[in-house]
């Protein structure tokens, strides 16, 4: 993975003392709230509801043992033994002090991490897909692009004050893996007719209150002109971008309203004025941070034979593991949705446990994954089942990959200041009562946001479930038919809401309803496109008892 | 009228006063054009060379378009005074800086010994503008 | 009754106007009636609270309870980890918030 070199580093530092004085200027009066709140969203730092909560950039979700050694100490040293991995593959503290945060920040940057722009009206962290350098199916591995566009998007002194968020994904392959087509701008990366390499880029794509699927506005960008290019779309959006309403201030709006047509006939008369100024980083720059993704040294001749002896351990492999790219190696992912569980939490000691067994067994590299699971990409099938064993003794061992106890969850009202439901009790009821039936399910993606702000990715559920405040009270609206990869849809709302109780009824309903119906293989999401909306709503509307 | 109170330039400030973009092409002698936010700067590109003194207002620091009307202005060739004007603050100073401008009229006036922290706060930039800085990426390759 | 809370300014904790200071619990807080908004903003300008507001409150039998759910998780703490809440001895501090 990247290492930092010395300007790096120095970059980092200089932001840790910026900081420092700016907290500093905070706390003797020197500034207001109201002028140190974006300075402190700058640096990831927000006041929830317990206390401040730190989010700190994984760039791309690459994490190694070291720096996860790190994540675990802070836990342990300013905070309450945990941490929570988010949707965009970073990872939050929930009980900061913000006397703290400057010695924090000052820890991070000693392993080159920080917590740059996780918040703000600025570019945030880009992420990518959790398999790449380990995928067989990549073009090539997106992370080197995706670092070109974090050192692009640091400190960018015309892009720091956006009309709002500002998120990227980097992807190279056909499947999209990291919800791309979500994003305000996704790049996948593409070979031409003439096996050149291009960035196709999508614009326009989010979720929250008006959600949209990004159209593709350009299929083929030159590698050697991608920052040139993302450069001309922000600038395009920092200049009309609306700014008297914070509801309709994101890029997304802005395609809509201007039409993709003429947004992009902006963007390519901006990007051809750009490409005179020289603002692209060379080509040996590019191979310098490709240096840095080369293979690990992988070992030739290594079975691929996987002792399935152990049922519970070949459950878990069938579940969690992907085809590696090389014989003999697996790409393995750790649940962190325990049954019952709260989705994306793990204590300091788990976090520990999974750099060290990411040292011993995956070339000291992990993953975080936008679905709030942790991969080791590169794992010898041979010490598969040692693996699983140390998991499994540490709660880390659950086999349900893309299962709907896979439950990507915001922290919700139990956290957040935004939201309007709880969302974690929902989740940890639903996996409860859904468990025996998991594994007879198969594929479902639930998702669950506590308000419309999406965090939960609830739109691109294959079930979806909203938190409102119907009169102080929580309420859940459901949806269904959402899907974040390459068929990427919006899900629909089935009806009126549901209380607390109601809402994993109805997920039950859903469900029995989809068993007694599919037909072959089809996976949940297949057996609702196959059928559509109205049966699913009638068994889930419907008088009778679950057991009915 | 706000007093301007950092200036990196060597030359004489126009005393002229500010004509809004609107005005600015009836007016053929006004040498001074005053930016609002939502003004669009491609009004004044043919006329680079009449103007000395053209002020960004920034009614409210979060809004940030002021930035990319002073860069389209300097990649546009513009080589006279460019000014920050209203609620500029200590830590958008660098990214001005970095932008274009070369003077500040903050509305409240700054401590200067916090502003001159944050102007130097960073050795290196990662992205190149027509400031002259040489990005990082050009100093790792022997460009810089 | 109208409640004021916040937040402190350097540990984040949740704060509760009890008439003359900021407590840390919900069983302090005063009726600061009409008056609400304009001690905000003087403990606000005064650093000693963050992003203060006013809210509506009633006396029940267990003490003061904020009328909105939000504040009354911000009162106890997250109804998922009890053991983090302002009552981690008492089992039954979750049916409280709801």
């Amino acid at each position: 993975m990247y290492q930092y070199d010395q300007f790096d580093q120095a970059m980092v530092d200089a932001r840790v003392a910026e900081f420092r004085d700016q907290v500093r200027r905070r706390l003797d009066g020197s500034m207001s709230e109201e002028q140190f709140r974006p300075l402190r969203l700058m640096n990831g730092l927000y006041l929830q509801l317990h206390a401040y909560m730190l989010r700190v950039a994984v760039p791309y979700g690459t994490l190694n043992s070291r720096q996860m050694r790190m994540l675990g100490h802070i836990a342990d040293k300013y905070d309450r033994g945990y941490g929570h991995f988010t949707t965009r593959q970073n990872i939050q503290y929930n009980w900061i002090k913000l006397e703290d945060a400057p010695d924090i920040l000052a820890d991070l940057a000693t392993v080159e991490m920080h917590a740059i722009q996780t918040s703000g009206n600025c570019i945030r962290n880009t992420t990518s897909d959790q398999y790449a350098g380990a995928a067989a199916d990549e073009v090539i591995d997106p992370r080197p692009y995706a670092e070109l566009i974090r050192q692009w998007s640091t400190f960018h002194p015309e892009f720091s004050y956006l009309p709002r968020k500002f998120k990227m994904a980097v992807i190279a392959s056909d499947i999209d893996r990291a919800a791309m087509k979500l994003h305000d701008i996704g790049i996948r990366l593409v070979r031409n007719a003439q096996g050149e390499l291009g960035a196709a880029f999508y614009v326009g794509g989010g979720m929250g209150r008006t959600p949209m699927i990004a159209p593709c506005i350009r299929e083929f960008v030159p590698i050697d002109q991608m920052i040139t290019y993302s450069e001309a779309c922000l600038r395009v959006y920092n200049r009309h971008g609306r700014r008297d309403n914070k509801y309709k201030a994101r890029i997304k709006i802005l395609v809509h309203e201007m039409g993709k047509d003429e947004y992009t006939r902006q963007v390519e008369e901006e990007f051809a004025h750009l490409l005179t100024q020289n603002i692209e980083p060379p080509a040996a720059e590019l191979e310098r941070i490709q240096g840095y993704f080369a293979d690990p040294a992988f070992e030739n001749g290594l079975s691929d034979a996987i002792d399935r002896a152990d049922p519970d351990f070949a459950l878990w492999v069938d579940n969690n593991c992907v085809a590696h790219k090389r014989p003999g190696y697996i790409a393995a992912t750790i649940s962190l949705k325990p049954v019952g569980g709260i989705p994306g939490d793990a204590t300091s000691d788990q976090i520990r446990l999974m750099g060290d067994l990411a040292r011993e067994y995956s070339f000291d590299e992990l993953r975080v994954t936008h679905a709030q699971n942790i991969v080791l990409p590169h794992v010898r099938k041979a010490d598969l089942y040692a693996l699983w064993q140390k998991l499994d003794a540490a709660g880390l061992g659950t086999a349900n990959l893309d299962l709907v106890g896979d439950i990507i969850a915001c922290p919700g009202l139990d956290y957040c200041t935004l939201a309007n439901a709880r969302s974690i009790p929902v989740a940890q009821e639903i996996s409860k009562r859904m468990a025996p039936k998991e594994q007879e399910i198969g594929e479902l993606k639930l998702k669950i946001s506590g308000c419309i702000n999406a965090c939960g990715h609830h739109h691109a559920g294959h079930i979806g479930i909203l938190g409102v405040d119907r009169k102080g009270v929580e309420n859940y609206q459901l949806l269904l038919g959402g899907c974040e990869g390459d068929d990427t849809s919006l899900g629909q709302i089935t009806g009126p809401g549901f209380d607390e109780n109601g809402i994993v009824d109805a997920v039950e309903k859903a469900t029995n309803f989809y068993l007694a119906n599919r037909q072959g293989d089809e996976r949940f999401l297949d057996t609702y496109r196959r059928i559509g909306m109205a049966p699913f709503k009638e068994a889930i509307y419907a008088k009778e008892t679950v057991d009915g | 009228m706000v007093e301007t109170q950092f200036r990196f330039r060597d030359d004489e400030s126009v005393a002229d006063p500010s004509v809004t973009v609107d005005s600015f092409g009836e007016q053929t002698n006004a040498a001074a054009v005053r930016i609002e936010p939502g003004d669009d700067v491609s009004a004044l590109l043919p006329h680079l060379e009449r103007l000395r003194l053209v002020e960004v207002n920034f009614p409210a620091y979060t809004d940030g378009r002021g930035y990319t009307a002073a860069r389209r202005l300097r990649e546009a060739g513009y080589a006279g005074e460019l000014r920050a004007v209203g609620d500029v603050l200590i830590d958008q100073l660098a990214y001005m800086r970095r932008c274009g401008f070369d003077s500040f009229a903050p509305e409240h006036p700054l401590n200067e010994a916090d502003a001159d922290a944050a102007f130097n706060r960073y050795a290196n930039v990662y992205q190149p503008t027509t400031d002259g800085r040489s990005p990082i990426w050009a100093l790792r390759h022997g460009r810089g | 009754m109208k409640i004021l809370t916040g937040n402190d300014l350097k540990t984040g904790a949740v704060t509760w106007w009890d008439g003359q200071g900021w407590s840390l619990h919900v069983e302090d807080a005063a009726d600061v009636a009409e008056h609400g908004d304009e001690i905000a903003a003087r403990e606000n300008a005064a650093r000693r609270v963050v992003a203060p507001y006013v809210i509506d409150g009633e006396v029940a039998a267990e003490g003061v309870r904020p009328a909105h759910i939000k504040d009354r998780i911000r009162a106890l703490g997250p109804t998922v980890r009890l053991d983090l809440s302002l009552k981690p001895a008492e089992p039954d501090a979750g049916t409280w918030v709801i």
